[in-house]
Parts: structure tokens; C-alpha cells; sequence
């Protein structure tokens, strides 16, 4: 019965993952002496969405209706190759975290071929600057994997997240922490969260990914809205199988610990997005590289130790 | 091998019978397309069934040419590159026959046709040719068809000046080539590839040099790559899509075969092909987001896949110094893989920009838009072509760059020296994969979503049945190519064998299975979750309601076409950015009062290696050549003298 667990896990991903902003949004209340929305408000979000009847503009295609279902498609499909808790998934092979990183591509490509198809000036620079970024950003998460695959001697993510253990956070913690806020950057990034992004200002020219999808309504909003959540878990996961080697050998007690670490990460969103300001447009280059040379740095110490 | 010859032989017939029917556009078209495609047919027989027995065929003939023989040669390598010569080219004759039927009567079709053919059977000649002499005959039989090709529209300054670009880099090349063969076949009666022996350490330094510049002006890699970005472009679209799909691969297979005849390589040539693909692969990627026109789009993306290729090859070497025969193996099939998923997503690429051209009378991205809505398929197949050309599953870019990146990851974990040469190769693919989705969703984008910004673009027409079959068709193989990966084992390992030495071959072997596999594992669980996906979106409003609604556009009521992001606009934040590599010319308008009046602006994205390399070099020598103006008197009689001169002192010479 070995299927039983990553279904389950699988499973978990998929009805856990809304919950990562709502934890978000609680910590950014607390800290501006707020209530703050629900912890469950994206679910309510989501099932309000999918009872609309959606809007299209005339100037739109096929190209619009499909982008947020190949997106969500795509990073559905990584989820299922995604380790959870440091176990693999459904799928894990050599080199699967490049098969990840192309679906992350295909999601971004068909988002942005979307934001296209509407002809607004809005959605157009929204998908300018998405892909922008994504030129600055993919090479530091590869680098860093690089740099992990070294670290490790492995070349698929179950098996270099299975030899994680705090062990080698004791010998090679340096390379560890780097990588760490390496993928943090981009995980700030890609989620299109402060300081890269605001996914609070809905009518700002500054931003992004929540520009992109401005035409976007109905179910298909919805589509976009929970494919952000499993996206904002994936590199979640990532972060929480970093910094939480597994230490039990049981199954749940793993699980329950790396969901107290997602929970954890969560919150580090959020206490970034209420301490730091949304950097200037031109500036989130520049915390890419940055991101960039901490994975460069970390895969020179690796190769010197 | 009778049948490939039996092809070489019906191509050159066709072509004879295109240009006996030149002043009958209809029966030339007939003629040259008729005999691509049963061409094609056999062809593609014996090349497949090549591949799947893995063994080599050869036969030789006596030539009466000095040095040379009629060697022909047909092993898995060889088949490996003819398959996709093969598809392309008869495909592209189908498309052919609709494209240029809006040219009859203004053009020669039967010229057209009769270069077409010609081109296929001198690359035939070239993939198969097993001496020297055959192998430049065919070369230059090919440049020389092509350049007819290139010529196609010469009414139009720009196709004249990329044709003469393209002659002197094709001599160019040939030159070094025959120097190359010269020194491999030196001390043999015959130039048989076969006669060939191992040169020693520096000789075959210099044939590598040789090697390297002569096929690589064909191939296109930078910085020998200015022609390409100007003749592609300029060649009618099928024939843009064979150049850039089939025909600059042949510098790539030139290359692997004097590889070969090398014997023990030395590192440094593994690392000059890296730091060369790297460079290309980076470099063509960015340039093409630059691009204002579609077929210079697709032409410098060609340059970028040519830089994987290439640095896969150079990855490998290096690993092969380092007897990492492993991760050696992986590069070799991931850059033979992507040989032909490149001619497959180049080709329809340039068919879809062929389409676009034909039907709206532009290729240039700033007056297109909105032509989805006019040729929806046409959009459909051209934005799978995009996502294959950025290697994005399920489609087939992804299967040979994955093999690449699983090889250089195989290196990372190994000796410094291999695992410096896996990081560049690797991080260049990185760039190079998020820079090409950048420009091609920026190309997509501008020609095919949003409004139309010019009213030809308003009134495109769809491509003809003709066109969208062998669109479909190669669509089709685009797919097809990730999900079977596994069927492609077979070929990839008999083909690395035969290219780079059995032992490359065994390593493969046991190395690919498994990638092969998980890539379409990984392909057929992402087409499933996708039907899923829309399958559940579908069935929750079967019947959607399309509201005649402009876009919201935040509540702007009156968007025009002119608003929308074009794609100068939508590449400006990272064309800044590398503003000091592209070097783009521009003019912005300065607004200096409250209320500004009418403002334009224009960008050019400049050829930026030819304008700082070869332009002045070109200069240099033209003013060297007028020293020797006073040989030139235009006077027959004068020139007879100088062949009669030239001919007795090499009698002279010889005696």
C-alpha cells in the first residue's frame, strides 16, 4: 500500500495550500494592530468564484480561456513531483527538478500569452515585467540547485532532500544558509510578494502578476487564485525541506513537522511583507542578482570545502 | 543506400524538369513539389530503416576526379541527420506549392523550384558523402542553391545585400574546409574518409581551428553567425524553414565527423565548443528578443539552439577528457536530440511566420496583432511551435535539453574541471531558456493576441489547406516527440556510437533509457492533468456567455488598439537592461512642456557583432583590393592572358 501515502500527501498539498496566504494575511494584520480576514478566506474566495459566470472582452481568444488552465495544470503537475516532508512523491527522477523549473515556464508563458490576448496596456506590462524577472530569477534557482546537487552528490530533489540531515547542516552550514535565502529571494519573487511585488494594490501600475490577470473572472480567476496558493506551497516546501532535515523516522511525525514549517515560512512571508517596503521597480533586479550571487557564493564554498 | 542515392537522383531530376517548365508556373510547381515529396518518401524509408538496424552501409564507386571517388557512406549519424532533411524538406515542398502560388507569373517558380530540390539533394550528398571531394562538391552545391533561394525576392535591397553576405561567408568556409581536408587526407592517394589517418597533436589542433571556422560559418554559431539573421530572413518562408531547420545543421554533423577522424581529443577543443555554445546560445536568445521582425526572430533563435547544440558537444568532450564517458554520453544524445527536435519546431515556426506574411503582407511585429481571431489555427500551431522552441513540456524542445541539463548535472557532482564545465553549460541553458520564452511570448504575442495595429494586419487572410497541413503535421511531431521519447532510444544510442565512437554509444546506452522515459512520463501526466483541468473547467459553465464587453482595463472605457503593449515595449525593461550588449539605436521623444504635442519614437535593434567586426574588416580589405585595381582592365583579351599565365605555370609546376 505505498501508493496510499503520497496520495495522501499529494492530497494534503492540494487542500493545505490555500491556507499559506491566509496565514500570511494574519501575520500583516498583527503586526498593523489589525484583525485581519479570516485564516479560511481564500477557500470562501475560491468557491464564490467558481459559481460566477466569467466576463470575456471581445478582443480576446482560445489563448485567454486557456492560459489559467494550463497554468494551474502545470503547477498541479509539479506538485506531484514536489517531495513532501523530504519523501518523494508520485514521480522522482534524475533531474526532476528541471522538469520542475519548465513547468513553472510553461505556467508563466501561458499566463502571460493570456495577459496578451487582452490588448490592455496594463496586462501587457504586467507580462513584460513577469518575464523580466523570470530572466533574473531562473538562473539563481538553478544555480542554487546546482549547488545543492553538489552538496548533496544527488540529482534528483527526493534524494537530495533524503541526505539533508542535520549532519550535514553541521559540516556545511554555511553553503545551507545561503542556499536558504537564495531560494527564499526567489520564492519572494516568483510569488510576486513584497518586496518584488504587491499583491495587495490592485490598481497600481507597479505591479505584476496581479495585473496580469486583471480580465480574469469567474471560475477562471479562480483557477489562478488557487494556482498562486499551490505555487506560494511549492516554494514553500522547498524552504521547509532546507531547513527541516528529517529527524523522526515516522511518517506522520515528518509530515506533522514539516506542515508546522510550512506554517513557519508562511509567516516569514508575512513578517517580511510588514517590516520591508516594496522595493522600486527598477530595483527588483538587483534583489535577484542578489539572490543569484548567494547561490554562486554558495556553490564556490561547496567546491572549495 | 540505393534508395538515398535513388533520391539524390529524383531530386535533381525534378529540378531539371521545374526549370524546363519555368514559363508554366502550375506544372513547375507540380514538378518540383511531386518530386520532393516521393523523394522524401524514399528517402525517409531508408534513413529510418538505418536508424532502427543501427548498422552502416557503404558504397564506392571510381570517380574520374582527381582525389575523389563516388564513397557514399549511410550509418546511423548520417541517418540520423537525413530523417529530419527528409520531413522537412517534403513538407516544405507541400507548403511550398500554396506559399508561392500568389508569385506566379511575377517570379520564376521553376528556378525557384529547381534551387529548391537542388539544396535537398546537395544536403543528401553531404550527409551521406564518405570523400572529401564528393563532401565539398556537395557543400558547395549547397551553398549555391541556397544563395539562388536567398536571391528569391532581389528586387528588395535587403535580400541583395544578405545574398552577398552569405557568398562571402559560404567561400569563406569552403576555403578553410579544403584546407582542413587537405591536411587530414595528406599522404593518401584518395580523400576517403576512410584513407584518413590520425594526425599528430598540433596538426590536428590546426584542422580543428579549420574544422571549427569552416563549419562553423555554416552552422552560424556567434560570432561567425552574421549572414544568418540576413539570409534566413530573406529566402521565401519554406525555404527559411529548411535553412534554418536542416541546412545550418550541416556544420554541426561536418564538425562531429572531422571530430572523429581527430583521434584522442584535447580538452581545449572541448572547451573552445563550450565557451562558443555558451556564448550562442545566451547571446542569440537575447538578440532575438531585440528583433523587430518575426523571421529575424526565429533567425537568431536558430543561433541560440545551434549554441546549445554546440556547447552539449563541448560538455561532453570536456566530461570525455575526464573519462566521464557518463555524463559524456548524456551531452552527445541530448545535442543529436535536439538536431532534430530543433528542425521540427524551427520548421514550423518559420512556416507559421511564412503564414503570417502571406497573409497579412507583413512579418514586421510592430504592424501585426490580433491575427488569432483571423487564423486561428495558424496562432494555435504557431504558439506550440513557441513553446517547443523554449523547451517548455510536453513538447519536444524540452526531451533534448533535458538530456543536456541531466548531463551537466551528472558533471556538477564530479572533479572541478568537469563541474565548472557543467555549471556554464548548464546556466547557460538557464538564460538562454528564460530569455527565449521572453522573445518568443513576446513574438507571439505581438503578431497573434490583442487588436490589430495596422489595417493589413485587420484584413490577414488564413493560410491555405495546403500550408496548415504540413503545419499540422509537424505540430503534430512536436508533441508526438516527448511523448514517445522512449521509441527514440534505438536511434540515439546507435547514432552517438556511430558519431562519436562505440564506447560514447555503450555509455548511452545504459544512461538515456531512464531519462527517455521519465521525460514522457513526465509529458503524458502533464497532457492528463491539463485534460482534467479543462474538462472540469468546461463542465462548469458548458455554455458560457460571451458579453459583447470591451476589456476592463481597470475601467477605461475607450482602449484603442495603439495602446496596447507592442513589442518594443514589451522587451524595453530587459533590452535596457542589456542595453550595453545589444547596443539598439533609439530616439525618444523629450516632453519638456505641460502639454506636450505629438511625439514619436523609434528603436533599431542593430547587427551589433557585424557593425563592430566585420564591416570594418570588410572595409579593410576592400581598400586593400583597389591597390590591385590595375590587374582589373575589363578587357577580354587581357583576362584570357591571366588564365593562359596561370595555366602554363602550373603545367610548368607539375612537370
Amino acid at each position: 500500500m505505498e501508493i496510499v501515502k503520497p496520495l495522501t500527501q499529494y492530497l494534503a498539498a492540494l487542500l493545505l495550500a490555500p491556507l499559506l496566504p491566509g496565514i500570511i494575511n494574519r501575520v500583516k494584520a498583527f503586526f498593523a494592530g489589525r484583525r485581519g480576514q479570516p485564516v479560511l478566506q481564500l477557500y470562501y474566495d475560491l468557491y464564490k468564484l467558481l459559481q460566477k459566470a466569467p466576463v470575456y472582452s471581445r478582443t480576446t481568444t482560445w489563448v485567454f480561456r486557456a492560459g489559467p488552465v494550463i497554468g494551474l495544470a502545470a503547477i498541479l503537475t509539479s506538485l506531484a513531483v514536489l517531495p513532501f516532508a523530504g519523501r518523494p512523491s508520485f514521480l522522482a527522477f534524475d533531474g526532476d527538478f528541471i522538469f520542475l523549473l519548465y513547468l513553472l515556464g510553461l505556467a508563466r508563458f501561458a499566463t502571460v500569452l493570456a495577459a496578451l490576448d487582452t490588448g490592455s496596456a496594463f496586462e501587457g506590462m504586467g507580462a513584460s515585467r513577469e518575464m523580466q524577472f523570470a530572466v533574473f530569477a531562473e538562473p539563481a534557482f538553478f544555480l542554487g540547485l546546482a549547488a545543492l546537487a553538489r552538496v548533496t552528490g544527488q540529482t534528483s530533489l527526493a534524494g537530495m532532500f533524503g541526505v539533508l540531515t542535520g549532519d550535514l547542516w553541521r559540516t556545511a552550514a554555511p553553503v545551507l544558509a545561503l542556499l536558504t535565502a537564495s531560494f527564499f529571494i526567489v520564492l519572494l519573487a516568483e510569488n510576486s510578494r513584497v518586496p518584488a511585488d504587491d499583491p495587495n494594490t490592485h490598481l497600481e501600475l507597479t505591479m505584476i502578476h496581479e495585473v496580469m490577470v486583471l480580465d480574469h473572472s469567474g471560475p477562471e480567476l479562480a483557477y489562478i487564485l488557487y494556482g498562486a496558493a499551490l505555487k506560494l506551497w511549492f516554494f514553500g516546501a522547498l524552504i521547509a525541506c532546507m531547513v527541516l532535515p528529517r529527524h523522526s523516522g515516522s511518517w506522520a511525525g515528518d509530515t506533522g513537522l514539516f506542515l508546522l514549517a510550512m506554517a513557519g515560512v508562511a509567516a516569514a512571508v508575512g513578517v517580511v511583507e510588514s517590516v520591508i517596503a516594496r522595493l522600486r521597480l527598477i530595483k527588483v533586479p538587483y534583489m535577484l542578482i542578489t539572490a543569484f550571487a548567494f547561490s554562486t557564493l554558495a556553490l564556490i564554498f561547496q567546491m572549495g570545502r | 543506400m540505393l534508395l538515398v542515392l535513388l533520391s539524390i537522383i529524383l531530386l535533381l531530376a525534378s529540378s531539371a524538369l521545374a526549370l524546363f517548365f519555368s514559363r508554366e508556373p502550375s506544372r513547375a510547381q507540380d514538378a518540383g513539389a511531386y518530386g520532393a515529396v516521393a523523394a522524401s518518401a524514399l528517402g525517409l524509408w531508408a534513413a529510418v530503416r538505418t536508424l532502427a538496424a543501427g548498422s552502416a552501409e557503404t558504397l564506392s564507386l571510381p570517380w574520374s576526379v582527381p582525389l575523389g571517388s563516388l564513397s557514399f557512406c549511410l550509418d546511423p549519424l548520417s541517418a540520423l541527420f537525413l530523417v529530419p532533411v527528409f520531413l522537412l524538406t517534403g513538407l516544405a515542398a507541400v507548403y511550398g506549392v500554396g506559399y508561392l502560388r500568389s508569385y506566379a507569373g511575377s517570379k520564376p517558380l521553376g528556378l525557384a523550384w529547381a534551387a529548391f530540390n537542388t539544396l535537398t539533394a546537395a544536403m543528401v550528398l553531404v550527409f551521406t558523402a564518405a570523400n572529401a571531394v564528393l563532401f565539398l562538391l556537395g557543400w558547395e552545391l549547397m551553398a549555391a542553391a541556397s544563395f539562388l533561394l536567398v536571391l528569391f525576392e532581389h528586387d528588395k535591397a535587403q535580400s541583395r545585400k544578405a545574398g552577398f553576405i552569405y557568398l562571402a561567408a559560404g567561400g569563406a568556409g569552403a576555403l578553410l574546409l579544403m584546407a582542413a581536408f587537405a591536411l587530414l587526407g595528406a599522404g593518401s592517394p584518395l580523400l576517403d574518409f576512410a584513407s584518413f589517418r590520425t594526425p599528430s597533436g598540433t596538426a590536428a589542433s590546426a584542422i580543428f581551428l579549420l574544422a571549427l571556422g569552416g563549419f562553423g560559418l555554416k552552422a552560424g554559431f556567434i560570432p561567425l553567425h552574421v549572414w544568418l539573421p540576413e539570409a534566413h530572413p530573406a529566402a521565401p518562408s519554406h525555404v527559411s524553414a529548411v535553412m534554418s531547420g536542416v541546412m545550418i545543421k550541416t556544420g554541426i554533423y561536418g564538425l562531429i565527423r572531422v571530430l572523429v577522424f581527430l583521434g584522442p581529443w584535447q580538452e581545449w577543443w572541448g572547451w573552445t565548443l563550450l565557451a562558443a555554445g555558451c556564448v550562442s546560445c545566451v547571446l542569440g536568445a537575447l538578440f532575438a528578443l531585440a528583433q523587430h521582425e518575426l523571421k529575424r526572430v526565429l533567425a537568431y533563435s536558430s543561433i541560440e539552439n545551434i549554441g546549445i547544440i554546440l556547447a552539449a558537444v563541448g560538455l561532453g568532450m570536456v566530461g570525455a577528457a575526464h573519462n566521464a564517458d557518463r555524463l559524456a554520453a548524456l551531452a552527445f544524445a541530448g545535442a543529436l536530440l535536439h538536431v532534430f527536435n530543433h528542425s521540427l519546431f524551427k520548421g514550423l515556426l518559420f512556416m507559421g511566420a511564412g503564414a503570417v506574411l502571406h497573409g497579412a503582407g507583413t512579418a514586421e511585429l510592430d504592424a501585426l496583432g490580433g491575427l488569432a481571431k483571423k487564423m486561428p489555427r495558424t496562432a494555435l500551431l504557431f504558439i506550440a511551435g513557441a513553446a517547443s522552441a523554449c523547451a517548455l513540456p510536453p513538447f519536444n524542445g524540452f526531451a533534448g535539453e533535458f538530456l543536456v541539463y541531466l548531463g551537466a548535472f551528472k558533471g556538477i557532482s564530479s572533479y572541478p574541471a568537469v563541474a565548472l564545465a557543467g555549471v556554464l553549460a548548464g546556466l547557460s541553458l538557464a538564460v538562454a531558456g528564460a530569455l527565449a520564452a521572453a522573445a518568443f511570448a513576446r513574438a507571439a504575442g505581438a503578431a497573434f493576441l490583442g487588436e490589430p495595429r495596422t489595417e493589413r494586419a485587420a484584413a490577414a487572410h488564413p493560410p491555405d489547406g495546403l500550408m496548415l497541413f504540413s503545419m499540422y503535421a509537424l505540430g503534430a511531431l512536436c508533441l508526438a516527440v516527448c511523448a514517445a521519447a522512449p521509441l527514440l532510444l534505438v536511434p540515439l544510442v546507435s547514432a552517438v556510437g556511430a558519431g562519436f565512437g562505440g564506447g560514447f554509444g555503450a555509455a548511452a546506452a545504459l544512461e538515456v533509457p531512464g531519462p527517455l522515459v521519465y521525460i514522457s512520463a513526465g509529458a503524458l501526466l502533464l497532457a492528463a492533468v491539463a485534460a482534467i483541468a479543462a474538462v472540469k473547467r468546461r463542465s462548469m459553465f458548458p455554455a458560457a456567455r460571451t458579453a459583447d464587453v470591451p476589456t476592463w482595463d481597470c475601467g477605461y472605457a475607450a482602449p484603442t488598439a495603439r495602446m496596447q503593449y507592442g513589442a518594443s515595449s514589451f522587451a524595453q525593461p530587459l533590452t535596457d537592461f542589456f542595453q550595453p550588449v545589444l547596443r539598439k539605436l533609439g530616439q525618444y521623444p523629450v516632453i519638456a512642456e505641460y502639454f506636450p504635442g505629438k511625439a514619436s519614437f523609434s528603436t533599431e535593434a542593430q547587427a551589433v557583432v557585424y557593425n563592430a567586426v566585420y564591416a570594418p574588416a570588410a572595409a579593410r580589405i576592400r581598400d586593400l583590393a583597389y591597390r590591385f585595381s590595375w590587374l582589373q582592365h575589363g578587357r577580354l583579351q587581357i583576362y584570357i592572358m591571366y588564365i593562359v599565365v596561370t595555366l602554363l605555370g602550373l603545367l610548368l609546376w607539375k612537370l
